[in-house]
Formats: structure tokens, sequence, C-alpha cells
């Protein structure tokens, strides 16, 4: 009840903002809507099945890179944006099936490797990709304005989507299933689960909703190049976000990765030069001083 | 042509045997995958282009200065926060030890720039030719002197003190305890040697490529698949391992062309992890 008393202001507030708010304004709520849709994909594996998967920026730059191709063949955004998703699920599943029988940190470091190899791949497929040149999107006819308002309700929509999806998988079998993995692998597949399955679905499903986030972002920025949206910080920003609000759990990513906007425009945003370093700083107290999250930390404060 | 290609892998694998003997140790020993690993390497390598540039010190000269100061800064990393999350869950070690590796990186692009520098010594061996064969000295050197270190590791824990109480705590740490090793100091003292050999690696490194930050997450990819390779937390697997994937990198730029020969060597890792989940010669339950 709860949980669809929330969701029903968060549609709310998305539709005011898209009313009444300013360039500056939907800027923001576009970052934080694909910052929400990151965080929460990633959540579904590495927070509900305790996977520790770097992969999200290899699905993020082939959602990217699939939606800039299509869109440079005249598809409309919709489509090219699905088009996005379509091509990230497919490579997770590919992808997926070969490295979920792996655990702990050779399953870790195989994913960090996807994206290793898929940024080489974009960057040496010249042909396809512009390789390092990088590839412009075809620029839009309509207002500033305009363009604005569409990216943020494509990125508003996944976002939503992706939170109704995680909530659906959470409260269903398949989340069942990724908790039974993440207590006890083993004896979740002595009790006949078939494992490799449901994580592989999770993954995929993760996957599909990193894509589209993807391609909506090369289509706001109308040119990408391998090292931009194959960047490891799309990896490892989505999992901050997760940790701060707390991971496994439906609500955390979101409120997490609100409170990661607030922290970005505040404090890092004013230094550019060492923006890596003060996101590090954050990662590391975050991870020794506060590793279940602020929810983590107020349901055991309430108990 | 082929037997020329691997001279030059054997010469890559010795470097990546140093690059890796370090990280290996840290992963056996702690449970923790070292992901600053790769720059602390990049850290060893402007520190001897620092006393190469400003000293006039040949790489192999300042390669126990280099070493010493990366080991304490290895040891500082380990006390100060390491220590802290020693048996935590995967995600947290991986995700502190990735922001460290920000924090790092970051500090390592604003000292030096993101531009490439060389390490080009006054005194040079030259070229030896054998049977028709080149072998760059200088490089052939470098691996020599990479293999010494993990050469050393491998005395340090078979025959001192340290090293005993290092195997000791990576067997069993809680029996370790009880025979009164103080196993937080063992910690530290792995890691120092960990970061001292990355800092060794990235020195001698700086004689056959060029510095740069952009370089740690390749050095760091080769550490990780020279583990799977030569199976982990042993010095000998380290050595075998670096070797091998010397020779497959050096023989997949040949057939594939170069720029494909890093794809080559990470696709492989995966690959091998997908028939052996645990490694090639990977024990269970280091995972």
């Amino acid at each position: 009840m709860k949980v669809a008393a929330l969701f029903a202001a968060s549609i709310l507030a998305a539709l005011v903002l898209a009313q009444v708010g300013g360039p500056y304004a939907l800027r923001l709520g576009m970052t934080l809507a694909m910052d929400i849709t990151l965080a929460t994909s990633w959540n579904l594996v590495g927070g509900m099945a305790g996977y520790p998967s770097f992969a999200t920026a290899a699905f993020f730059g082939v959602g990217a890179y699939a939606g800039a191709l299509a869109q440079g063949a005249g598809w409309p955004l919709p489509l090219a944006w699905a088009a996005g998703g379509l091509a990230a699920g497919g490579v997770a599943l590919a992808v997926g099936w070969v490295v979920l029988p792996l655990r702990g940190h050779y399953f870790a470091i195989a994913s960090l490797a996807v994206v290793i190899v898929l940024r080489q791949l974009a960057t040496n497929w010249t042909g396809l990709t512009g390789g390092g040149m990088g590839l412009n999107l075809p620029v839009m006819a309509s207002s500033p304005e305009h363009q604005a308002l569409v990216f943020y309700a494509g990125q508003a929509a996944v976002a939503l989507l992706a939170v109704a999806v995680a909530a659906g998988v959470a409260a269903g079998r398949l989340g069942f299933a990724l908790r039974c993995i993440k207590q006890n692998e083993t004896a979740a597949g002595m009790l006949g689960l078939d494992s490799r399955r449901a994580k592989v679905a999770a993954f995929t499903l993760s996957a599909t909703l990193v894509g589209p986030a993807g391609a909506i972002y090369a289509s706001s920025v109308s040119y990408i190049e391998p090292g931009d949206v194959f960047d490891l910080v799309l990896t490892v920003e989505p999992i901050i976000m997760a940790m701060l609000g707390g991971v496994g759990t439906v609500a955390g990513p979101v409120l997490g990765a609100a409170l990661f906007l607030v922290l970005e425009q505040t404090v890092w945003a004013n230094f550019l030069s060492v923006h890596a370093a003060v996101l590090g700083a954050v990662v590391v107290t975050l991870a020794i001083l506060l590793p279940d999250g602020v929810l983590g930390r107020l349901r055991r404060g309430r108990a | 042509m082929l037997s020329q290609v691997l001279v030059n892998g054997l010469i890559l694998g010795g470097l990546y045997a140093c690059v890796a003997a370090g990280f290996s140790l840290v992963w056996g020993v702690l449970n923790v995958i070292n992901l600053v690993h790769g720059s602390l390497v990049v850290l060893g390598g402007y520190l001897a282009w620092l006393a190469w540039r400003y000293l006039g010190l040949h790489p192999v000269v300042a390669l126990p200065a280099v070493a010493l100061i990366t080991a304490a800064v290895g040891a500082l990393i380990q006390a100060a926060l390491l220590n802290q999350v020693v048996g935590a869950p995967v995600l947290i070690t991986l995700v502190v030890t990735f922001g460290l590796d920000l924090m790092l990186n970051n500090a390592l692009l604003l000292g030096f720039g993101a531009d490439y520098r060389t390490i080009r010594p006054a005194w040079s061996l030259g070229t030896a030719e054998l049977g028709g064969l080149r072998v760059p000295l200088d490089r052939a050197l470098a691996a020599g002197a990479a293999l010494a270190m993990t050469g050393l590791l491998w005395l340090l824990l078979r025959r001192s003190w340290l090293g005993r109480a290092i195997v000791a705590v990576r067997m069993d740490g809680e029996a370790a305890a009880l025979m009164g090793i103080r196993v937080r100091l063992v910690y530290v003292a792995t890691f120092a040697l960990g970061a001292g050999l990355a800092g060794a690696a990235g020195a001698l490194l700086g004689l056959v490529f060029p510095i740069s930050p952009l370089a740690s997450e390749a050095y760091l990819g080769t550490a990780f698949t020279v583990c799977v390779l030569g199976g982990l937390g042993s010095v000998v697997g380290a050595a075998a391992g670096g070797i091998a994937l010397g020779l497959i990198e050096s023989l997949a730029g040949l057939y594939l062309g170069s720029q494909n020969a890093s794809i080559a060597s990470f696709v492989l890792l995966i690959l091998l992890l997908a028939v052996r989940p645990d490694g090639l010669f990977g024990r269970k339950g280091f995972a």
C-alpha cells in the first residue's frame, strides 16, 4: 500500500516538474531519473541476488550505441530507445549465461572485463561505431526547450518502469529466488532452484532497463564516444547510490540516487579536477561507516 | 618472425609475473581483490621517472627506493583503511579498493597530467644479435630484474620469519592468531609487500612502455588474468602465468593485430573463467 502511494506520488511529481520546470530543473530531473534507473537496475543483480556486478557501463554503452545507430537510420525516438534496451538485453543474455556461474571476486572481475572488452570493440570497430572519433547523432529540428522536455520525459518514464519492475520482481517468484541465491546459493540449488536461470533473468532484465537510459543519454548529448558511454564511473556510481540508500530494497536505490544528486550538486560539482578523488573518498567512507545504507541505519535505529 | 615474437613475449611475461605476484599474494592472504594495484604500478613508474629526470638514476638503480616508497604507501592504506574491512562481504572490499583507486589515480593525473612520459636512461645496453634474433638488452634486463624480484618474494615467503607468518595466516588466520602471530600486523606487511612489488614492476615497465595514469586499468587486468592462468596465491604460479600471458599476448598481436591483443587476453580471461570458475589451477575456497 505504502509503496503504491509513494509510486503514485512520484508520477505526480514527475508530471508537475514537466509542467512547471525550467530548463535547469528539467536537466536535473533527467539526471535524477537516469540515476534512479541505473541504481535500481544494478540492485536487481547486485542487491537482491548479492552478485557484485560491475557491468552496468557495458549495458549503458551498448544501449547508447544501438540507440544512436537506430536513430541515425531514421527510426523515431521511442523506437530507437527501445532498440537500445533490446540490444543491451540481448548482450546481457549472452554474456550472463557465460559469467553468472562465477561467484564472488571472479564474477566481479569478469563483469568488469566485459566493460573493457566492449569499450575496446567500440573503439576498434570503426566502420560501425566511428571508433575513437565518436559518433554524431542526427540533430533534432525542435527547440532546445522542447528537446529538454522530451529527454526528461523519456528518462522519467524509464525510471518509473524500472522501479515498477523492481517492485514486481521483489514481490514475485524471481525476487524470492534471488534472495535465496543471496543467502545460500548451494542450498537453494539443492532445493531445486535453477539458480543460473534466475540470475540470467535478473541480469537480462537489469540490462534491458539500463539500455534505454543509455540510448536517451546518447540522444540528449547528440555525440558519443567509447570512453564516454563505457565509462567505469557509470558502473560505480549506481553501486554507490544503492549502498547510500540501502542495498537489496526497492526504495533504497531511489533514495540513494536522490541523495547522490544532492551531494553531486552541492559538493563536488565545485571541484571538477578532483571529482574522481572526492567520489572515491565518499565511496570509501560510505563502505566503511555505513555499509547498510541510510535505510538500513534507520531500521537498525528503530529496532 | 615467430621466434622473434616469442622472445618479445618472454620479456613481456617476466614483467607481467612481477605485476601479478604482489596482487596474487594480497588476494591469497587477505581474500581482497586489490583494485588499487594498477595505480600502484603506475605510481612506481612515475617514481622511477622522477628519479631518472631529476637524479639521473637508471630505473634498475632506483628500484629498491621505488619499491620501499610504494610499500610504505601500501602499509599506510592497509593500516588506516583496509584492516577495517578484511573479512567483510566481497562488495564492500571491492568498493573500498575501487574508491582508493579513484583517489590515487586522480592524484597521479593531477600531479603528472595525462600525457605519456618516457624514461631514456643515459646508458643503454643496446641490442644483441643471436642467430638472427634481436634481443633488446635493456628490456631483457628489465624482465630479468622483474623475475628476480618475484624470486625474492618466493625466498622471503619460504625462508624468513615474516614469510612463514604470512603463509600461516593465509592457511588459517585463527590458528595463526592462537600461535601468537599478530594477524593485523601480518596483513599490513602483506599489503606492503604487494604494493612494493607493484612499484618495482612499474619502475621496470617504465623501461619498456610509456608511463600514464590511463595504463592502470590494463595492469590490473593483467594481474587478474595472470592469477587465473597460474593459480591464486602461489608465487610460482604467478611467474608461470605471467610468462604464459606474455606469450599469448605477443602471439595474439602477431595473428590478430596489435590493437586486438588486449581484447584477446580479456576474452581469454572470461572464457577461461567460464570453463574453470576457480581459475586454471585454482583451489576452491578463495572465491
